[in-house]
This record gives structure tokens, sequence and C-alpha cells, in this order.
């Protein structure tokens, strides 16, 4: 795994994957990064109800659950983000009218729960044999009061810095894929606009050459 | 994670391959694809075959599916761009394909049509005339909730699929009904392939245990039947436990089984 000379704080905590431990769903993933986990687990290509189902293309559904509670709005924006992600990279034309449901169930969560839920869903993509058009990893970075990038920060770096942006990164061309921002910052500590080459100043290079880490 | 440009697919033949990899082909050599060749001087060049978990894409082959790539070459080993590329992959849900038999479960008449699941994400059709020996008059003998042994006759990504149970030339040649008792449980796809390949070590040393019949469905679902009830599930035990456990692991269990 790379690690950046330039902050001490661009590493990434220690994170590990176990695959096909659910019996039931297609395919299933969980991935832990320091303290914060996440399970995945995949249906498809399944039956899609009639309203639902698209000749183009398969149908992509994520449910995210949080630990405790009933799933509300902010679970619900990170579903159409998670979604709009996995939908660009599967390749959906080759089994149009199915739907491919992805659940996400956290289990703890200690900061970076966005990336962590797209790297859980990434390996359970590949658990379930779906076709992909690259892989695809998340990493969350923080944006501290002195200007610093933390990368995969802890619920308390999240509080205390003043932006915290995740990024999906793709494997084969390590273009960004989605991209989210809590926070304020500047768009120079941000690192984009993204057609520019990656050099290397900016969250969006960290979070790339962690992502190759990854 | 391996990105950027793609290696000759030659050299990775055998090793794990990701999603995004892109592997090269052997380029051809002076040839201008836009002319026809008008000389006797060109070599002839094999057709190469892209399967499962590939897809052509500019300068050579996507790989889709994460997995051990394998290779098989031409009929001759003179053509060196021919043979076909595959990915070997493990999954649990079936996708139909045409010409692969299966065991489907009929789940309803619709006029004079079954309809049975096989597993897929729609349900596939069989008409009452694709047995062997049906005619309008003389109809077989077909109930809700039977096993079904045939294979795809039409299976893409863009129509429902459709069994038969007949081959080409109007033969059953085992396909049909499959008969009372017996025990149907599912496995992974992979553990079907390997028990279908020939001379499989696992169903040889099963059929010197005990006698048993046995239906492989490429679907990944497995019909058994022994003598009793007790040795048809300990069939099925072996035979789920065939993927995880290595070659000495079951042979131990069988030699623990045959000696009681």
């Amino acid at each position: 795994m790379e690690v950046a000379e330039e902050a001490a704080g661009c590493s990434l905590r220690p994170f590990s994957c176990e695959q096909g431990l659910l019996s039931r769903p297609d395919g299933s993933a969980t991935f832990v990064q320091g303290d914060t986990s996440v399970l995945a687990g995949l249906y498809g290509p399944a039956e899609v109800k009639g309203s639902r189902e698209s000749p183009d293309g398969a149908t992509v559904e994520v449910l995210l659950r949080p630990k405790v509670g009933l799933p509300g709005v902010a679970e619900r924006s990170r579903e159409q983000l998670l979604r709009r992600t996995f939908e660009a990279v599967l390749l959906g034309s080759l089994h149009p009218r199915t739907s491919i449901t992805v659940v996400l169930q956290v289990l703890s969560d200690a900061g970076s729960l966005l990336a962590c839920c797209l790297n859980a869903a990434c390996m359970g993509l590949l658990d379930a044999g779906l076709p992909l058009s690259s892989l695809f990893c998340g990493v969350t970075c923080a944006l501290d009061p002195h200007g610093d990038i933390i990368l995969d920060p802890t619920a308390r770096q999240e509080q205390e810095a003043h932006a915290v942006l995740t990024f999906a990164i793709d494997s084969a061309q390590r273009k960004v894929l989605a991209t989210t921002t809590r926070g304020s910052c500047s768009a120079e500590e941000a690192g984009l606009p993204a057609p520019r080459p990656i050099s290397g100043r900016g969250g969006v290079a960290a979070a790339t050459r962690a992502g190759s880490g990854l | 994670m391996a990105g950027g440009g793609g290696a000759p697919a030659e050299s990775r033949v055998g090793q794990v391959v990701l999603p995004g990899d892109v592997l090269l082909l052997p380029a051809y050599d002076e040839q201008d694809t836009e002319r026809l060749p008008l000389g006797t001087s060109a070599a002839p060049r094999g057709r190469l075959l892209c399967g499962p978990g590939l897809r052509r894409c500019a300068g050579g082959l996507l790989v889709t599916k994460c997995g051990l790539l394998r290779h098989r070459r031409a009929g001759d080993g003179a053509a060196a761009a021919g043979g076909a590329y595959w990915v070997d992959s493990q999954q649990k849900r079936y996708v139909p394909v045409k010409g692969d038999h299966v065991i489907g479960i009929v789940t309803g008449k619709v006029g004079d049509v079954f309809r049975l699941d096989v597993g897929g994400s729609e349900q596939a059709s069989l008409s009452y005339l694709a047995f062997e020996g049906a005619t309008k008059r003389n109809r077989p003998n077909v109930q809700v909730g039977d096993l079904i042994y045939g294979q795809f006759l039409v299976a893409n990504k863009d129509m429902e699929p459709e069994m038969v149970c007949i081959d080409s030339s109007g033969r059953a040649s085992g396909m049909g009904v499959i008969g009372q008792d017996g025990f149907l449980f599912k496995v992974s796809l992979g553990l079907i392939r390997k028990l279908l390949a020939p001379k499989c070590e696992i169903i040889q040393e099963l059929s010197q245990l005990y006698p048993f019949e046995l239906v492989l469905g490429m679907n990944g679902r497995i019909w058994v039947k022994a003598k009793t009830v007790q040795q048809t599930l300990i069939i099925v035990n072996i035979l789920e436990a065939c993927e995880y456990m290595t070659a000495e692991q079951r042979k131990q269990a069988l030699a623990k089984l045959s000696g009681n």
C-alpha cells in the first residue's frame, strides 16, 4: 500500500475484507476500515416487477440500513449516490429487464462510512459475479482547520474538520466516479475540477493515491 | 489494482484477472483491415473466441468478471491467433445460456405451455409438444411441482428463455420428467462445472460408496436418488461439502463412511 510522504495524516486505517459469508444472497462481502464496518449483500440479476423493469438494462436498487433506527433522509440520499456509482460501473445492458439489489447494513460507524459502503459493495459485486467494466473504491478525505488533508478520518476527525469529502474512484483510468462534500472548502483544496490531470496537490490526488493502494 | 495499459493475453493465462484489465491480442501483421488480401501470401488466421467474462473492446479484450484466465488452442497449433479465451469465475446466480442442460421446476400451465422456474431472472417456457413422442392427442403427464431436465432452445438477454426436452433429432436422450422421490438441492455453478468435467474423481469415489442416480443441472441444481433416504442424504451432504473440501479431506470422509 502506498503511503504519501507529504503529511502525517495521509495514511489509511488497517482495513480487511471477507467475501461469501452469507449463504442466501448471490454475493456478499464485509469491509472493515479501522472500527467502521459494513456488510453488503447482493441479489441479481433477478426478477423485477413490471413497472420498474427497463428494456435497456438492469434496474439497480440500493438499500442502506443504519445500525439503529429506521432509514431516514440521509440514508436515502446516500442510496442515490451509491446507485449512480454502481450504474456507472455495472454492465447493465447485458441483463435487461432484471433487477440488481444491493443491501448494505452498517455494523459499526467510526468515520468514513460512505467510503466503507462503496468498498463493501465493490467486493460484493465481485463475489456475485456480476459483469463490471472496472473496479472502484471509496476514500474519504477530511480538511482539518489547519488546512491539512486527513485520509480515512475517524468520527472525531470528521467532526472537527471543516470539510469532509468522499470520492469514488474507478480502477481502469483512476477517474473520479462520484464525489460528495459536507462542509465548505475552496476548489483548490479539493483538487477540482476533475478534467485537469490529477496533479500532486489536493484532496482528489491524495484520495487517488490511497485508492490505488486499496 | 493494475490500471493503465494492457498486458498481452498469453502472458496472463492461468493468472487471476480483475474487471477493468485489458488483454492485448497478438497484432495482425501488416494487414490493413480495410482491404481484402488478394495474394496467397497471407497466412490463414484462426478465429478467436471471446468467452464468458470477456468483452471485445478497442485494442483487445476487456475483463468483466474476476477469476482465472483460461485459453484453449484452436484445432491446429499453427494458428497462434485462433482458439478461445475465457475467465473461470465463480457465482451462485444462473443466467440462461443456449444449449445448457438444466433442471427446472414446473410452476404452472398456461394454455399449451408449461412455465418452469430455472433459477434465472425469468421463468422459462416449455411447450407440451417438446417431449419425445408427444402429439396433440398424446400429451405428456406433467404436473405442477414436477422436475424437468431439459435444454435451452432459446436463451438470450432480450427474449424469454425457452426449453425443450428433445434434442435436434427428436430423441429424448435422457431429458424429460425426473422420476419420483429423490432429493433436489442447490450448489454453486463452479462446483457443477467441476462435477461435469470428464473423469471427475468425486463422482467416481461416490459411486464406489453406494449406487445412486444423479442429475446435474447447469443452473446449480442437483437431483440425487439412492436406495434409502439415509444414503441419499449422505450423498447430498458430501456433494455440498465438496465445494470447500480438499481431495484428502474428501477421501478421509468417504473412507470413514465406507468403513461403517
